[in-house]
């Protein structure tokens, strides 16, 4: 429709939630994101869905993308050296028209061997030094999500285009993300396009990351790898590190990531005064600069996000046990004509929207 | 008569097209059904028609209109009025960002609250004298770089009532023009060269007569409104920046 990449636009998001860990048909977020066609401009696409595997719920679903058979099989040689995979596949895709030579897409559920029986915090940690070494060092190849009973579909299309070509009709999840991609600072290939996963850490961003080198070089402290050529990756990372391994409650890290202003602070009571100005200091390498909605998502949870300016939308709604997120209004009222609850969150103060303890299998719990 | 319309499943680009088609054959008043996101809607338009929203607009509703009255059932996303020149958008529901973004006359009244930077870069030439008033509360940098033109904000219906009447950074930039806010203002909101008075028998008289279009277009009471204290938001002088890139 719209190929002309000088149009002046933004990207789309929107994100869906079943608080009581009910499927929702992947129908409803392709509606909700098509429904934002004009913030996107055909150079990228994707979706992520948690709950898509129950059959295989207890391994790491691999979501691998490669440029050609002979990088596929040099990966599944390392790979197979690396993991027991219990079953893997070509990811299912149908043929669409207007998208010409796509990558080669397989998914791998797959178990650590190790010898002795780790605490999920170490073998997740080993999991993700695997997947930053394949992604960093193996040629064409690239693992674009790896968390349990989860995964990531993208590519370089139109949202519809890239539903279709992954069948995201045929899922049903309880969490789903989408994202409409309008690149403006980095390549349109299909690893640049959202949601950028880790572990089952998902993120679709609307927005640039201006901070992007010093957030950059702060993660690589930590032995992340920054590989997709594209801003927004840096934001899963940062989620993974402050609240996964520094146990950051997500509200903190958020505020990491989207600090107050000085002034507030100034204004506050001490001991709140104190916490602030510590994690300023302590995570400045973590703040994000530039204008940004976020939605992530995790086993467990959804959270929507922007800048402290606010220099992109985000609006939030509720209807029963579901929870909406998206760039506009109408991308929620597509799906849910009549919310109970609908708002415009404030600039830098996250959504937080997370199921009760023990809804779903393996349920992650940060709030 | 009234058109009539459905607008479900058409898009935006069918919908204004027919739109401009029923007012060159002389329709001046329309109803649309089923709004949800359409963009663009009456962009441009330059004749006096009547027209009533039921749903959800898409972004820019009446960019550039230099003429229809827009009444809309329903909340309006970002960017409405942007630009707009003369006539009037009457929203019953909540607004988004960047409403009456550089709207250069003309009217926008909204029921509640509305999002960050509205009225930026509002401006005001000769006759033409920009209107915004919002019956909720708004976001951060209202009025930002403002050049002309006046809101009002009322801060009554709202969906946050524990919340500031107004975000931060009110006014940045600002270098014409008039923000009203009903009740007092802590100063900590307000943008740099800025000042806030007490309005005067001028004000009241203006406030007076908009509000009265506000609160008839609304269904509400104007006397429970007018005689709250209002302050009043001006720069400190027509250029408070003019030493700071030039000098």
């Amino acid at each position: 429709m719209f190929k002309d990449n000088k149009d002046i636009s933004g990207c789309g998001v929107s994100g869906i939630i079943n608080v009581k860990g009910s499927l929702i048909p992947g129908d409803l977020i392709i509606k909700s994101i098509t429904c934002q066609e004009e913030r996107g401009n055909g150079l990228g696409a994707g979706f992520a869905g948690y709950g898509i595997y129950p059959d295989f719920k207890e391994f790491y679903a691999l979501h691998v993308m490669a440029e050609d058979k002979n990088s596929l099989e040099r990966f599944e040689r390392f790979l197979f050296q690396q993991v027991k995979a219990i079953y893997h596949e070509p990811i299912p895709t149908r043929k669409v028209k207007t998208i010409k030579n796509p990558p080669i897409f397989k998914r791998y559920f797959v178990k650590l061997e190790l010898e002795e029986q780790l605490p999920t915090e170490e073998e997740e940690n080993k999991l993700i030094e695997m997947v930053m070494y394949i992604n960093a060092n193996l040629n064409g190849v690239y693992i674009l999500s790896s968390g349990k009973n989860m995964g990531v579909f993208k590519g370089v299309g139109f949202p519809e285009e890239i539903a279709e070509f992954f069948k995201i009709d045929e899922y049903q999840a309880y969490i789903w993300t989408a994202h409409n991609r309008f690149p403006t600072n980095t390549p349109g290939w299909w690893g640049g396009a959202h949601p950028f996963s880790l572990l089952d850490w998902s993120i679709v961003h609307n927005g640039e990351i201006s901070s992007y080198g010093t957030n950059k070089r702060y993660l690589e402290l930590f032995g992340y790898k920054c590989t997709l050529l594209t801003d927004t990756e840096v934001v899963t990372y940062l989620l993974d590190l402050l609240i996964r391994r520094h146990k950051l409650p997500i509200k903190l890290a958020c505020t990491a990531l989207a600090p107050p202003f000085w002034m507030e602070i100034e204004r506050l009571e001490e001991e709140e005064k104190n916490l602030l100005e510590a994690l300023r200091i302590v995570y400045g390498g973590a703040l994000l600069n530039g204008p940004f909605a976020i939605i992530f998502a995790y086993n467990g949870g959804i959270v929507g996000l922007t800048d402290r300016v606010k220099l992109r939308p985000l609006v939030v709604a509720k209807f029963e046990d579901f929870y909406y997120l998206a760039s506009e209004e109408a991308a929620i009222r597509t799906i849910c004509p009549n919310p109970e609850l609908i708002w415009y969150p404030k600039a830098g103060e996250p959504v937080i929207i997370e199921m009760p303890m023990g809804t779903i299998p393996n349920q992650k719990s940060y709030a | 008569m009234s058109v009539i319309l459905n607008v479900e499943n058409w898009s935006y680009t069918k919908v204004n097209q027919y739109i401009r088609e029923k007012i060159s054959e002389g329709e001046t008043e329309f109803e649309l059904h089923r709004v949800n996101g359409h963009r663009y809607l009456f962009a441009g338009i330059k004749q006096k028609i009547k027209a009533k929203i039921l749903g959800v607009p898409g972004l820019d509703l009446g960019c550039f209109m230099s003429g229809p009255d827009i009444y809309v059932y329903g909340n309006v996303q970002d960017a409405c009025g942007n630009t707009m020149e003369e006539g009037k958008i009457v929203v019953y529901g909540m607004a988004g960002d960047v409403i009456g973004y550089s709207m250069r006359g003309g009217k926008i009244f909204i029921k509640g609250d509305v999002g960050y930077r509205v009225g930026i870069h509002m401006k005001a030439y000769q006759d033409k004298h920009p209107v915004i008033v919002i019956g909720g509360k708004t976001g951060d940098f209202l009025g930002e770089y403002m050049a002309g033109g006046t809101i009002i904000v009322l801060g009554l219906f709202s969906q946050h009532p524990e919340k500031p009447i107004t975000g931060k950074f009110l006014g940045t930039g600002m270098h014409g023009g008039v923000i009203y806010i009903r009740g007092e203002l802590d100063p900590f909101f307000l943008g740099k060269n800025l000042k806030i008075s007490p309005i005067n028998e001028e004000d009241l008289t203006y406030l007076k007569t908009i509000l009265t279009e506000y609160c008839a277009d609304m269904d509400e009471n104007l006397e429970s409104i007018i005689n709250d204290r209002f302050s009043k938001i001006t720069p400190v002088s027509h250029r408070p920046y003019g030493n700071l890139y030039a000098y």
